[in-house]
């Protein structure tokens, strides 16, 4: 720091060219590969003249359909960083025994599992779910976008923003190495005093109002904009457990807005909120965060379940049972999820009345969540199963989510809780949970809509070799922890001294590579499944012979969705449509009132996220600019009043008759 | 446990053989029976609504029994399953069986284990006589770290400025691990302790080592002492100052400092008035720096007012200057 | 199109499709409920804050308490400042009801100045404690009541703001739709800043002067 000028804070803040990491070995690696890449990938589209393309196809583009697309992808790409970590993890907990002091210092191991936890829950997990809400619901209601087209756009752009920081955090400084809840007073100025995590609380912030706005604008489409005849009651479950997500998203995420923005206070202007002295009180920030954080667990989860349901039926080729048990089962797990968040905290010693209370309530939450496997399992009862991928994901996801179901119920007992709380049986649950409920579900949901997104099938070859993978890879490593946890090893450790527990870590890094080779497969699934477009074809827009009304258009959708909004008679509108000789509409078509595409979203969400970069190096001039440029920005965009236009007639027509063009030839 | 383990067996093993089943029966290749449109089943549905929820008020019924029991808080009542706290002779000679209390700091990063009735301390060595009911009180010098020696009983957070308390009894003799078992930074892998069931006298002869230490703990001690440093041998301190615990746990040990248990009693009758506002000063701790980055500002805090329970001592002074 | 003839079936088979005479998309039939989620939302922060303070508002560190450092007049005024505001952007939305354009930017810059008068001492207010030394840093109470109370200001701040781009956006275009939808969504926001700061006052100031 002293060799820098007097000036250089007033320019860079607490930037330094120290704070590069180009002393970490694996850092420099690590930067050279996405360096190399990015630069190719870079040079690639400008190669293929296609920026201009991204630009008004993709980037500024309205389409929840793209939105949707583009979650997809971001949250693919952050899962190859997830798990990046996740096997530098394994690898350190094999190794790391007796004198072997493993690869991984304290230093660069505490980041890591930091940036795990972190990059897994908000920038792969949540981009998953959004983007599949984002594609589908619209479509199963039978609209022809969101409520909130622009918000849309900005949305999945800030939630970019966050990535973009705590991808920064990589190459630039350091990430936080609090763990991924960041307790307070460990994540106080006191005790980290370093960038990592400020980055951590801008992601947060930034992606958190991404996500908000996002979860406001998916219950104004479901509850304003379902198709004529289409009742809550007759909507597709998935669209309720969507709906129910959002209610749990609007009603949550504010919450971690407010606690994220209390530490950031503590952290920058140093106030008191919940440090050790002047009155400051860390244990509320473990109370707020927890407010929040178990919801998010159901906000991952519930979609899931909705796609689990959708698969059922479809692949059973049969209505889903009990759908009225599986709609309220959703909303009481929306409601209990918020009178369970003091079960993460049974040490704290709250007292065994409210412990108890706490573990009774979360047990309850097992009621609703057993009946719909019940309601699952009754589906394939007198169905006709056929064994495609999403079906197998959810044979998968049944099996492997009742051992998390039961896992949990332990956990919640809270004298139990004191033997295996922080525990690698506590780390066997949620993985056990999140991996068997909302990354099979997400894989489910990928196989299933893949067609009606681009219009052919996904390899069914490489499909089961991921699914194989995944599922064996899934128990090979996690296994392990639960018997580790009952031992008494808990997390977060990256050294053990007893050398009787490294063979239990060596099978789970052997699972970890499992389910490397599992990641591989699917991308390589999808790679073969372009090459292969022509043989997988589908022309029919329904190619599993689907139920709800997204497979009543044609695959991928044309940009208005339906010529004609669907008008809906039953449950399984699509299944009923069928059913009752449904025609499709060859004539009449009108003129289309769609939203026009805008930069503004990507523009203020750039700013966002330079002021959050800035923030984070203590630039106070950069971080005032960007901050004024959001709301300049924002005023330019409200002045602009013309943000519709219509697909002509005529061009509705010629994108029908190539619809009825295909089909026909299909028949021949 | 075993019980809540079996009944949910009893439910998770019937699903997901019925999973199993039914995929298997019902593919579309066996073309069995199809009725595509049954999908309702009013009894059905009782049955599986009804049989998580017999379940789950049979485990809520275990969850609270069993949480009240195992309260770590409650006073122990049996030394293990067949042995009484205390016999009936015993009680009848109005003798009662006193826990040993250990006063229990999470330092960065290492473990202090104080002996207030032994007037003995030690670092990252706890020792207990075997069935012996313990009563551990247990608070944190900086972040929030966890208590768990797996072989005596369960897990309870380290706090700093609170104190939480474990009630526990080792009925075997030997040495456990012991270590913290929530995340609290750079040397948290290293936070480990030997816990120590020594029967017949073996107790009170390591008391009488320690005691034979020259080695003393008071405030200035323990200023030195809290800084963060890894991997610690055990060792034993032969003295200890006997407010020590108190103070820690009020965040006081530097005499300058005001004790959290006057801050709260002031604040109680209506805070210090706008004369308080100025009783803050800069503290310049340098237990942060080590944690990484560059060294910190100072951090405010409340000064020492003359008060019942915290006079200046007359090595008051000389413990700030060793901080 | 009505219901009746949306359910009409043609011989057995049932019409699954809509077809209007005007295909219409309107984007302004969610915004209400929307920005009303987002408000509710909002109000979520604000139950952080208050729960915060809550828990917080009475640990003073051995420092001032609100009984010390409040001027219950000044903020009786500054009280009456935000009502007034709220009324008179109630005239405004009726003079928008009966297309009176002039009236409603009358009433719009009225309701600013009120809202102006209310930030001013609300920053009086600050500033006065902060030179006393009762800083946001002095408590863990001082933190809470600066923040429960600077994020609502905050709030009438981008309040203010919103409420002047709309005056220039009604004063080009007139009372367009568009424009009626931004003034309702706008007093929604103001009314709702109101119901925040009578909380405030009551559970912050009067309560804290009261003990």
């Amino acid at each position: 720091m002293n060799s820098y000028p007097d000036w250089w804070p007033l320019v860079f803040g607490r930037f330094t060219f120290e704070a590069i990491p180009y002393h970490e070995p694996i850092l420099v690696a690590t930067f050279a590969a996405v360096a190399i890449g990015g630069l190719g990938l870079f040079a690639l589209i400008t190669k293929l003249g296609a920026w201009g393309y991204l630009w008004r196809e993709w980037f500024t583009s309205v389409d929840h359909k793209k939105i949707g697309i583009m979650y997809m992808v971001l949250g693919i790409v952050m899962l190859l960083r997830g798990f990046a970590d996740a096997l530098m993890m394994r690898g350190q907990q094999a190794i790391a025994f007796g004198a072997n002091e493993g690869y991984l210092p304290p230093h660069h191991y505490d980041q890591i599992f930091t940036a795990h936890g972190v990059i897994m829950i908000f920038f792969v997990a949540m981009p998953l779910v959004t983007g599949l809400m984002n594609y589908v619901v619209p479509l199963q209601i039978g609209a022809r976008d969101v409520a909130f087209p622009f918000l849309n756009n900005f949305s999945f752009w800030m939630t970019v923003g966050g990535v973009v920081l705590v991808m920064a955090s990589l190459f630039v400084g350091e990430f936080a190495k609090v763990g991924w809840l960041a307790y307070p007073p460990l994540s106080g100025k006191a005790y980290s005093p370093g960038v990592g995590m400020d980055y951590y609380l801008w992601a947060l912030q930034i992606a958190g109002v991404g996500t908000t706005l996002s979860g406001i604008n998916l219950i104004a489409t479901i509850v304003k904009m379902r198709a004529p005849g289409m009742d809550m009651m007759k909507m597709p479950v998935f669209t309720w457990t969507a709906l129910c997500t959002n209610v749990l998203i609007v009603a949550s995420f504010p919450v971690l807005a407010g606690t994220v923005a209390l530490l950031t206070l503590d952290r920058y202007v140093g106030t008191n909120f919940f440090t050790n002295d002047l009155g400051g009180n860390p244990m509320m920030y473990v109370n707020l965060i927890w407010i929040w954080g178990h919801p998010e667990v159901y906000i991952l989860i519930l979609p899931c379940f909705g796609i689990y349901s959708e698969v059922a039926s479809t692949f059973c080729g049969k209505r889903l049972f009990g759908y009225a048990s599986m709609v309220y089962a959703t909303v009481v797990i929306t409601i209990l999820s918020y009178l369970v968040w003091l079960h993460h905290f049974f040490t704290m010693g709250s007292g065994a009345s409210v412990n108890s209370f706490f573990g009774i309530t979360t047990m309850i939450i097992s009621i609703p969540t057993g009946a719909k496997i019940f309601n699952w399992l009754f589906t394939m009862y007198r169905g006709r199963i056929r064994f495609e991928l999403p079906m197998m994901w959810l044979l998968a996801f049944m099996i492997t989510f009742v051992i998390g179901g039961m896992t949990g119920v332990m956990l919640a007992v809270p004298p139990a809780d004191f033997v295996l709380h922080n525990s690698l049986f506590l780390i066997a649950h949620f993985h056990n949970v999140i991996i068997g409920g909302v990354v099979f579900g997400a894989f489910a949901g990928i196989n299933y809509w893949f067609p009606k997104a681009f219009g052919f099938k996904l390899d069914d070859f490489w499909g089961k070799m991921s699914f194989w993978f995944w599922v064996i890879g899934f128990y090979v490593a996690f296994m392990p922890l639960y018997v580790l946890g009952l031992m008494g090893v808990t997390r977060r450790v990256n050294h053990f001294d007893d050398p009787s527990l490294q063979i239990w870590f060596v099978i789970a890094a052997i699972g970890a590579v499992l389910i490397l080779f599992g990641i591989l497969s699917f991308l390589v699934q999808i790679v073969v499944s372009v090459m292969n477009r022509e043989k997988l074809r589908d022309v029919t827009g329904d190619p599993w012979n689907g139920r709800t009304l997204e497979w009543a258009t044609s695959s991928p959708p044309p940009a208005y969705n339906f010529a004609f909004t669907p008008m809906v008679h039953d449950h399984d509108s699509w299944a009923d449509m069928k059913k009752r000789g449904y025609q499709r509409p060859l004539e009449g078509f009108r003129p289309i009132h769609m939203p026009k595409n805008t930069g503004a979203g990507v523009i203020i969400s750039a700013f966002a996220t330079i002021c959050g970069l800035a923030l984070v190096w203590y630039v106070w001039w950069l971080a005032a600019l960007s901050f004024l440029a959001i709301i300049v920005t924002a005023i330019a965009h409200s002045f602009n009043y013309d943000r519709d236009y219509n697909i002509p007639a005529e061009e509705v027509v010629r994108e029908e008759e190539r619809r009825s063009r295909a089909l026909a030839a299909a028949r021949v | 446990m075993l019980i809540s383990v079996a009944l949910m067996l009893a439910i998770i093993i019937p699903v997901m053989a019925l999973t199993v089943f039914f995929a298997w029966r019902y593919r579309a290749a066996a073309e069995s029976e199809y009725d595509p449109d049954w999908h309702h089943s009013l009894p059905l549905e009782v049955v599986i609504w009804a049989i998580p929820l017999l379940i789950v008020i049979i485990l809520g019924a275990i969850t609270w029994m069993g949480t009240h029991l195992l309260d770590p808080y409650r006073p122990l009542n049996r030394i293990s399953a067949s042995q009484p706290i205390q016999t009936s002779q015993q009680a009848a000679q109005g003798r009662e069986r006193k826990p040993l209390i250990i006063q229990v700091v999470a330092l960065d990063w290492k473990w202090l284990f104080i002996y207030p009735e032994q007037g003995v301390a030690s670092v990252n060595e706890v020792v207990a006589p075997v069935n012996q009911p313990i009563e551990f009180h247990i608070t944190s010098s900086s972040v929030m770290n966890s208590l768990f020696i797996p072989a005596l009983a369960g897990q309870i957070y380290a706090m700093p400025g609170m104190q939480t308390k474990l009630n526990a009894v080792i009925n075997h003799a030997g040495d456990f691990d012991g270590f913290s078992a929530n995340y609290s930074g750079e040397g948290f892998s290293g936070m480990r302790f030997r816990f120590k069931g020594l029967e017949g006298g073996g107790f009170d002869d390591w008391v009488r080592q320690a005691r034979e230490k020259t080695e003393k703990l008071g405030r200035e001690e323990y200023l030195v002492l809290e800084r963060p440093s890894e991997r610690e041998k055990p060792r034993q301190f032969g003295t200890v100052a006997p407010d020590l615990f108190d103070a820690v746990l009020n965040m006081c040990v530097d005499r300058t400092k005001m004790c959290m248990r006057d801050m709260m009693a002031m604040d109680a009758k209506g805070g210090g008035g706008k004369e308080g506002i100025h009783t803050v000063m800069a503290l310049h701790y340098d237990k942060t720096t080590r944690r990484g980055g560059e060294p910190l500002g100072p951090r405010p805090f409340v000064t020492a007012i003359c008060s019942p329970t915290d006079v200046y001592g007359k090595d008051g002074l000389p413990a700030r200057a060793a901080n | 199109m009505s219901k009746a003839t949306a359910h009409q079936t043609d011989g057995g088979v049932p019409v699954f499709h809509v077809f209007e005479d005007k295909e219409v998309h309107h984007p302004g039939d969610s915004t209400m409920l929307g920005f009303w989620m987002y408000l509710m939302s909002d109000c979520l922060i604000f139950a952080v804050l208050f729960a915060t303070y809550g828990v917080l508002g009475r640990n003073y560190a051995a420092g001032p308490s609100g009984a010390d450092l409040f001027d219950l007049k000044l903020v009786a005024v500054n009280t009456a400042m935000l009502l007034f505001s709220s009324i008179t952007y109630g005239f405004a939305m009726l003079a928008m009801e009966k297309g009176r354009k002039a009236a409603v930017q009358g009433w719009l810059v009225v309701t600013a100045l009120f809202g102006l008068a209310f930030l001013s001492i609300e920053l009086y207010e600050f500033h006065h404690m902060i030179a006393e030394g009762a800083t946001p840093m002095r408590s863990a109470f001082l933190s809470s009541f600066f923040t429960l109370v600077g994020t609502h200001g905050l709030h009438v701040t981008f309040g203010l703001i919103w409420l002047t781009v709309l005056l220039v956006q009604v004063g080009q275009r007139g009372l367009i739709p568009e424009n009626r939808r931004r003034l309702m969504c706008l007093s929604m926001f103001w009314h709702f800043l109101d119901v925040i700061w009578i909380g405030v006052f009551t559970f912050v100031y009067l309560m804290g002067v009261l003990k």
